[in-house]
């Protein structure tokens, strides 16, 4: 027998829970309480105004540059909601609605995006990695957290966030690789936005889905759609659920769209088209779980309006004390900080030659 | 005291550290059953287990990426990449993470692991298992670099590397592995990182050097001393970041003349820091101009040449004399 054929797993589900319209398939739907639900819409919520408010302190010149989140909230916070406070979340920089709400402040990323080393901070007791920028390098740091997990005999675990540009990048497969070879509870989360800046998802990758991609490393893939916040959140679930119980990394792809720019400093319009956005608004996350939410009795115009007006002066508190950051005189020194647990001779020097420089500047 | 080789003095480090403290794990290419294709972590899968000597896929930056995911999470990799030409394909996961996490975070994570690697020339090896690139990683802020020069230093350095809390690059010079013995004791035995020592004393000249470099340079002060009656003082580096650049140029302040060795490359090579801070810090006491005795700035050679890309005591002698004639 020259030639046989060997059995390999190779078919990916794909999961949906809601439809176009918000309404929820009734084999599929999760049994969430009334208050989960709504935390998961209003983190969304908050995601999207914080975006539009650093999208407009950007276009004023008062922050740096900065990724938009817009369109990928569901993506954001349904992973991110499965995760509980001692597990990881290692993100990339595109991961705001989610990292808000594991706990670090917009009050930071305004600070982080103002050029603010200061904001690069993550509060103590919240397990997140801070922003990470060099595409997919974090998928390692994932794997190693997890096979501390682990080692320790724990059973938490570490989610990590990429996009679909990643999944080009070496570091993304020997993430997935090493993650089969020692079966680390490591949630892989790839949110396939369809645009690498310029650059579409068919000419990333020939292969039909990103979720395969893990089947070659033996590590499970599954494909959902990115703008269902349930679908997103069951999936993530499951493959908490899988990791806890020691059987392993799994990658989820979540399919969903970059509403806005890649980065403030791009201009979508050269490369796509505005009809192909407008299919994709007509799929906005947030309007079809608001849908979901008003058929379930949970959201009513009153209700949302007092959830705006909520948002509003959380997130207009958080930007008054960012900017009473940013109109005092920074202090160029810190950026002598933190490089080493102790400082060194060079730098000691180095600090004081900066400090005279800047004392000779005000005298 | 036992008289060790270089690779079983880092065995005994590593030994020692795994004993004392269960956050210590090895990981690398056959660095588990094999005991790594030097040795140097010969025994320790069977003492501490495949959990602790971890044999990982072959892949330099996962090798590294894990490592920087486990030591954020608390443990202390010390993580072995076979050689220091396949550095790299992680060289992205040392500059853009291990070097930083600790700024980038403020303070809240840091990366406390090591990365060891053979490096440098004459063994006769293929191509990428010859060079020294110690410069990269001694230009990069956020890391330390380490060379050490004999059995013992050796050993206490990488006890100094492991519990060191930030990322340390441990350059281990090949073809002294086994070169010579020295006697290394079993009891603890540490070195500061960031210290340089006097290897030999004397007031004519300063020679500077590091790694299998020592050797030529400490022969050459030898035949200084029998043939022109000229006592060189010489400086084993040790680390060179953070550089203790007050051991040299104290040492320069005294002798007026200096000759750096090393088989790096010459352009922006280690020499050319070093000779920038002795003109700072020394300069009004040079009685001569400061001279470099280095690998040349081409690929190293395949080995049939490459004792003649090498530093030996000849040219640090005959840098040294013109130096001394000056």
């Amino acid at each position: 027998m020259p030639r046989e054929v060997i059995e390999i797993p190779s078919t990916i589900e794909y999961l949906t829970i809601l439809d176009q319209d918000g309404g929820a398939d009734p084999a599929l739907e999760p049994e969430l309480s009334d208050e989960f639900l709504l935390s998961l819409h209003r983190w969304m919520l908050l995601g999207r105004r914080f975006d539009e408010r650093m999208l407009r302190l950007q276009r004023q010149g008062r922050i740096g540059t900065f990724a938009p989140v817009m369109g990928q909230e569901a993506a954001n916070v349904g992973a991110a909601a499965a995760l509980r406070q001692s597990d990881w979340m290692v993100v990339a920089f595109r991961e705001a609605a989610g990292e808000l709400m594991r706990g670090r402040t917009m009050e930071d990323l305004l600070l982080y995006y103002g050029g603010y080393n200061e904001g690069g901070t993550i509060p103590e007791g919240v397990n997140n990695l801070p922003t990470s920028i060099p595409v997919g390098s974090q998928a390692l740091h994932a794997v190693g957290l997890a096979w501390g997990i682990k080692y320790r005999g724990k059973d938490d675990v570490a989610m990590v966030f990429f996009g679909d540009g990643a999944t080009s990048q070496g570091d993304f497969h020997e993430a997935l690789n090493f993650a089969g070879v020692y079966k680390v509870p490591t949630v892989f989360v790839c949110q396939n936005n369809q645009w690498a800046i310029s650059v579409p998802r068919s000419r990333q990758t020939a292969a039909l889905t990103l979720a395969q991609k893990g089947l070659a490393h033996g590590v499970p893939g599954i494909q959902v759609d990115g703008n269902d916040v349930l679908a997103v959140y069951v999936a993530a679930r499951e493959a908490i659920e899988r990791a806890r119980a020691g059987e392993g990394a799994t990658l989820i792809e979540a399919v969903t769209y970059r509403m806005s720019v890649h980065t403030t400093a791009d201009d979508p319009k050269r490369y796509r088209t505005d009809e192909e956005v407008e299919v994709w608004r007509q799929r906005d996350p947030i309007n079809r779980f608001q849908i979901y939410l008003r058929t379930k009795g949970l959201l009513d115009d009153e209700k949302l309006a007092g959830l705006e007006e909520d948002i509003d002066q959380q997130i207009r508190e958080a930007v008054e004390r960012a900017e009473k950051t940013m109109s005092e005189p920074v202090d160029p020194l810190v950026m002598f900080d933190h490089l080493y647990a102790e400082s060194y001779p060079h730098l000691v020097d180095q600090r004081r030659e900066l400090a005279d420089a800047l004392s000779d500047k005000e005298s | 005291m036992a008289k060790m080789t270089m690779v079983q003095a880092l065995n005994l480090a590593l030994t020692q550290e795994m004993a004392e403290d269960d956050r210590v794990i090895v990981l690398g290419e056959d660095v588990g059953r094999d005991g790594g294709v030097f040795r140097v972590t010969d025994g320790l899968f069977e003492t501490y287990g495949e959990s602790r000597a971890l044999d990982t896929p072959l892949g330099e930056a996962g090798i590294v990426g894990m490592a920087i995911g486990m030591a954020i999470y608390g443990l202390r990799p010390v993580a072995e990449i076979q050689f220091s030409g396949f550095i790299y394909q992680a060289f992205h996961q040392i500059e853009q993470h291990a070097a930083r996490i600790r700024w980038r975070s403020r303070g809240r994570f840091n990366v406390p692991m090591v990365i060891r690697a053979p490096f440098a020339a004459g063994v006769r090896a293929l191509e990428h298992h010859s060079e020294s690139r110690e410069a990269y990683f001694a230009h990069t802020p956020g890391l330390k670099m380490v060379i050490p020069s004999g059995p013992r230093n050796a050993r206490a350095l990488l006890v100094s590397a492991i519990r060191d809390p930030d990322p340390v690059v441990f350059f281990e010079p090949k073809s002294i592995y086994r070169a010579f013995r020295e006697e290394v004791p079993e009891d603890e035995e540490v070195m500061e990182i960031g210290k340089s020592v006097i290897a030999r004393e004397g007031q004519d000249l300063t020679l500077i050097s590091y790694g299998a470099m020592m050797r030529p340079t400490l022969a050459a002060a030898d035949r200084l001393t029998e043939e022109d009656g000229v006592q060189a003082e010489v400086i084993d580096l040790l680390t060179l970041s953070p550089l203790d650049d007050t051991l040299f140029t104290t040492s320069v302040r005294k002798t007026g003349r200096a000759v750096i060795v090393h088989e790096a490359h010459r352009s922006f090579g280690p020499g050319a820091e070093i000779a920038s801070r002795i003109m700072e810090r020394s300069f009004w006491t040079l009685e001569a101009p400061i001279k470099r005795v280095t690998g040349y700035d081409v690929v190293v050679p395949f080995f049939a040449r490459e004792q003649a890309y090498l530093p030996d005591v000849e040219r640090v002698l005959s840098a040294a004399r013109e130096t001394l004639r000056a």
